[in-house]
């Protein structure tokens, strides 16, 4: 392999945005203050359904500084329903409940005043009178045809129900030696960032133009307002730079965006609507997937895994939205990465009365990625055979990629055996094993976990044609635009807000990787969306390949005009000129400089050869690599880049207490070409954090009457600095050959594969006393209670 | 109510409602928007900033609780236009954060440790941090940050004595 040299890509440069974050100085939505500004205040419903007999705002009317009360009934007869992805036309979803609520804290009139705390006040006094309807909160008994629907107009609970069948399942099924089959559930947690949803907009009667200033991350948002709000395109104007305090998936804004601009309209002043953190947590419409697997493996005795069957029955919540869609991405990845030959999957997405879910950091990857894992591990235990042997038996080999998987797409490179055994060296797999066994012979519970993923990237939205026939999409764009002016100095444009990601680091550290450039000398701005190329977000760990590639070969068309410049001025062929640092050198060491060529590009259109325009400035338009074709029999090549992680831990906590201490932590990563080292390394720990939250701590609990038990920061709980363990990080290159530098996607790693990985750890612990854990967060109180359990039978851990 | 708030140095009399929070007369009043807001019921620590040198959360403390106490907000760390003591510094260069919205908390609570302890331990950095959530970072740069920072403030003679307090 030919060693490429590179001046800043891959080199320990710092992150460009974080001087304005240490001083305070980033700009989030709550920091923008226009002058005449109303706010707004949400009333919550209290039962999980009720039909809404009537909303009385006239006490909170009366209060000084209130200005408005709005309901649904006005709201939806002004508005067209928020989208959704599937074809469900008859599950509607307005911003506010409309004739009946469907979950517990659902918003059913919204409250304006002169500010924020007179708003919240007079909400306190708008009566809503209801009547408490039945109502269905477990996904299990929703798809039951007996369910109450929670929305009648569908007939069902059911959002989708689609069963693939790729490969020969039933001949692998019945020509293996063995099977086995399980249940596992991931419970609903979600990314919970620090900054609330929050949205300012402001109507301008006379330009008629919507101003939108949101902490958003989501593709396509201004086409979405504008449809909701009935409005042309070109009239909702979003303003891209403002920092997104975290998102991780979730801050997808349309239904308060609908309403803040809705509002902004009707009374003639900017409206700002900043999430509380209960308005955030029970109906900021962000929860993430809680799904059951019922999972079949067919397996050998030598260990091949052949076969796989997975039911996947997903809680959506009380409305469609995108959730469904996070049954379809996983398609992707659907055998890990394994040569498994055929899979039957059985994709189900229901409706409850449950707050409505979105999009979550891998976009349901990481639930499916525990299920393929757990299997893993008890195919093992099955044969037993060490848990890591098996899945080197059942690995891609690096010799096979591009290796096609029954699902339709194409891993474009990959080397697991190798990323597994530099894991394996540096953790020492056998010491691990040997201090488990240390720590068992205290008396303590431990246990190793290991699990190996891989983390689909370069996003695209294959899944929507896939499970919507009427979705013809196939493309799923990002640009970028550099311009050099008449100084001779670098500006890049982005087309997209960020929440963390780094891409101005990205963008300035590619363009100067082409120009050959410093990038500290490269601006990197942010126009609105009027004034933007097109996009589609910073989703599915798309950018390092998307925005990378959009930027980078922005850069190349810029570098080709300064040849052809210079070819022109020199009387010489382009192929006879070599680019040099921002210099362009002719036959014989002749040289053109890079303010002669901005002067030719600027200020003398007659010596520009024929073709080019005048001034220095370059678009480009990315594709989604390989995301040119439709689906076609059930199969779709899902995302073009595919990262590989592995995972391997040791943890133990006292048999009583149940409380996890994480002794080692080690993940061998493989993401391609890495552009900047801190950014992917800041990725995969916080992804890895994310994981043990989804694993240990975190949930939104519901009690029997319908009701979110998991409301605030008391209840819902995220690892702090003492849950989280030092992590060592073990590299690995295998470039793409489908991007500019060989890069994949990061911005999804750890959290990919720590939730499998922690659960890997904590069955492996409680093995010796015959207990399974088989759902997701394993709380220490079950933990505790299984062994107390199984003590009481008489099984020890001997 | 009217009531004397000192904030980086400066002193200014605001008139405030009894219930409103440190947070929001910082944001709301003084017009300083690097502090925060996470939770709002001290669980998260985004708004967290030092009364008289100590680490506290702002969403906890009522504005007319603050007369004679010595607020400093991340506004008040840098020593000039542009320029980053040491911990923001330390902060840029491990790359401790990523979205930005838990760091000036971030940086806050640090630096309420370091003023008073400039050779932390690992268990003691993750101590002091432990009351700020942070969903972007797993921690990892963080802790390195701040011990980058001690090092470099115990190499620092610049660097004021420690109160005998500390």
């Amino acid at each position: 392999m030919t060693v490429v040299s590179r001046r800043f890509v891959s080199t320990d440069r710092r992150v460009r945005e974080d001087r304005r974050f240490v001083a305070g100085s980033g700009r989030f939505v709550a920091d923008i203050d226009l002058p005449g500004t109303l706010h707004v205040a949400l009333v919550a419903a209290q039962h999980p359904a009720a039909r809404i007999v009537a909303i009385d705002g006239a006490e909170a009317l009366a209060m000084p500084g209130v200005i408005a009360v709005l309901d649904g009934q006005e709201l939806s007869a002004a508005t067209n329903p928020m989208m959704n992805g599937l074809d469900t036309p008859e599950v509607k979803r307005f911003p506010l409940a409309v004739g009946q609520n469907r979950y517990a804290g659902e918003w059913i009139a919204a409250v304006v005043a002169e500010s924020r705390r007179l708003a919240e006040d007079a909400a306190e006094k708008v009566r809503v009178e209801v009547e408490p309807l039945g109502f269905v909160i477990d996904a299990e008994e929703a798809v039951s045809p007996h369910s109450l629907p929670v929305h009648p107009r569908h007939g069902s609970n059911v959002l989708l129900d689609r069963t693939f069948t790729w490969g020969a399942v039933e001949d692998d099924f019945s020509r293996s030696e063995e099977r086995l089959s399980f249940r596992v559930t991931w419970g609903r947690s979600s990314t919970v960032p620090i900054e609330t949803f929050g949205v300012i907009a402001r109507w301008d009667p006379w330009s008629g133009i919507l101003d939108v200033w949101a902490s958003i991350q989501m593709p396509k948002y201004a086409d979405q307002i504008a449809r909701a709000l009935k409005l042309p395109g070109n009239a909702v104007r979003v303003h891209y730079d403002v920092d997104v305090g975290g998102s991780y998936g979730v801050k997808r804004g349309i239904k308060q965006t609908v309403l803040a601009g809705y509002l902004a309209r009707k009374l003639g002043r900017p409206v700002r609507l900043i999430e509380d953190r209960l308005e955030n947590m029970r109906a900021g419409d962000a929860h993430g997937p809680e799904r059951i697997f019922d999972v079949e493996a067919a397996f050998d005795r030598d260990g091949r895994v052949n076969s796989m069957r997975m039911r996947a029955l997903d809680n959506a919540g009380a409305y469609a939205g995108r959730a469904p869609f996070q049954l379809g991405k996983p398609i992707g990845a659907i055998v890990g990465p394994y040569r498994i030959k055929s899979v039957e999957y059985r994709a189900m997405s229901v409706t409850t009365n449950k707050t409505v879910q979105e999009a979550v950091r891998g976009f349901g990857q990481s639930p499916t990625n525990y299920a393929i894992e757990s299997m893993m591990d008890r195919v093992a235990d099955h044969l037993g055979m060490d848990r890591l042997d098996l899945r080197r038996r059942n690995f891609i080999r690096a010799d096979q990629f591009p290796y096609l998987i029954p699902s339709g797409s194409t891993y474009d490179s990959g080397d697991y055996h190798a990323v597994v055994e530099k894991v394996v060296a540096a953790a020492g797999y056998e010491a691990l094993l040997a201090e488990r066994d240390r720590l068992r012979g205290e008396g303590l519970c431990a246990g190793v976990g290991l699990a190996a993923c891989l983390e689909p990237s370069g996003g695209n939205s294959s899944f929507e044609p896939l499970l919507n026939e009427k979705n013809r999409t196939s493309t799923w764009m990002e640009s970028s635009r550099i311009i050099v002016d008449a100084l001779g100095d670098v500006t890049v444009n982005i087309h997209t807000t960020s929440s963390g990601q780094g891409h101005e680091t990205l963008a300035a550290t590619v363009v100067g990787e082409v120009l050959e450039i410093d990038p500290d000398r490269i601006r990197v701005v942010r126009p609105d969306s009027l004034a933007s190329l097109p996009g589609n977000s910073p989703v599915g760990s798309r950018m390092a390949v998307m925005l990378g590639g959009a930027a980078s070969n922005a850069a190349k068309d810029l570098k080709r005009q300064m040849l052809a410049i210079t070819a022109n001025r020199m009387k010489v062929p382009v192929g006879d000129l070599v680019y040099d640092g921002g210099d362009v050198i002719g036959p014989g060491g002749s040289r053109l400089g890079w303010s002669d060529i901005v002067e030719i590009a600027h200020r003398r259109f007659h010596e520009l050869p024929p073709g080019t325009s005048p001034g220095l400035t370059a678009s480009f338009i990315q594709q989604v690599p390989t995301g040119v074709a439709l689906p076609k029999d059930g199969k779709v090549q899902m995302y073009p880049c595919y990262s590989f992680e592995f995972h391997l831990v040791l943890l133990s906590f006292d048999p009583v207490l149940a409380k996890p201490e994480i002794h080692r932590y080690v993940i061998g990563h493989d993401c391609g070409t890495v552009i900047n080292p801190h950014i992917v390394k800041g990725m995969t720990l916080g992804g890895i954090a994310h994981g043990i939250g989804a694993a240990l701590l975190e949930e939104f609990v519901y009690d029997a009457e319908g009701q979110l038990m998991t409301q605030s920061f008391l209840d819902y709980l995220m690892p702090s600095t003492h849950e989280i363990p030092p992590v060592e990080i073990v590299h690995h290159c295998t470039p793409s050959p489908l991007t500019e530098f060989g890069q994949k996607g990061s911005g999804e790693s750890g959290y990919l594969g720590a939730p499998a990985a922690i659960s890997s750890a904590m069955q492996d612990a409680v093995a010796p006393w015959r207990v399974t854990l088989d759902r997701l967060p394993i709380r220490m109180s079950r933990v505790s209670d299984a062994i107390a359990a199984a003590q009481e039978e008489g099984v020890t851990s001997q | 109510m009217r009531v004397p708030l000192t904030v980086n140095g400066t002193t200014s009399e605001i008139d405030v409602e009894p219930r409103i929070t440190l947070l929001d007369a910082l944001r709301d009043l003084l017009g300083l928007k690097g502090t925060h807001t996470g939770c709002e019921h001290g669980v998260c620590g985004a708004c967290t900033v030092l009364a008289d040198g100590a680490a506290v959360r702002s969403c906890l403390m009522l504005a007319v609780q603050c007369d004679g106490i010595a607020i400093t907000t991340i506004e008040g760390l840098a020593p000039g236009p542009g320029e980053l003591d040491v911990v923001q510094d330390a902060f840029c260069e491990t790359h401790g954060l990523q979205c930005g919205y838990c760091t000036p908390g971030m940086i806050l609570a640090a630096s309420g440790l370091l003023a008073k302890n400039d050779d932390p331990t690992d268990h003691e950095i993750r101590d002091a941090l432990s009351g700020n959530i942070c969903r972007c970072t797993g921690y990892g740069q963080i802790i390195e940050a701040v011990a980058l920072a001690a090092r470099r403030l115990r190499q620092n003679n610049l660097r004021p004595a420690l109160d005998d307090a500390g």
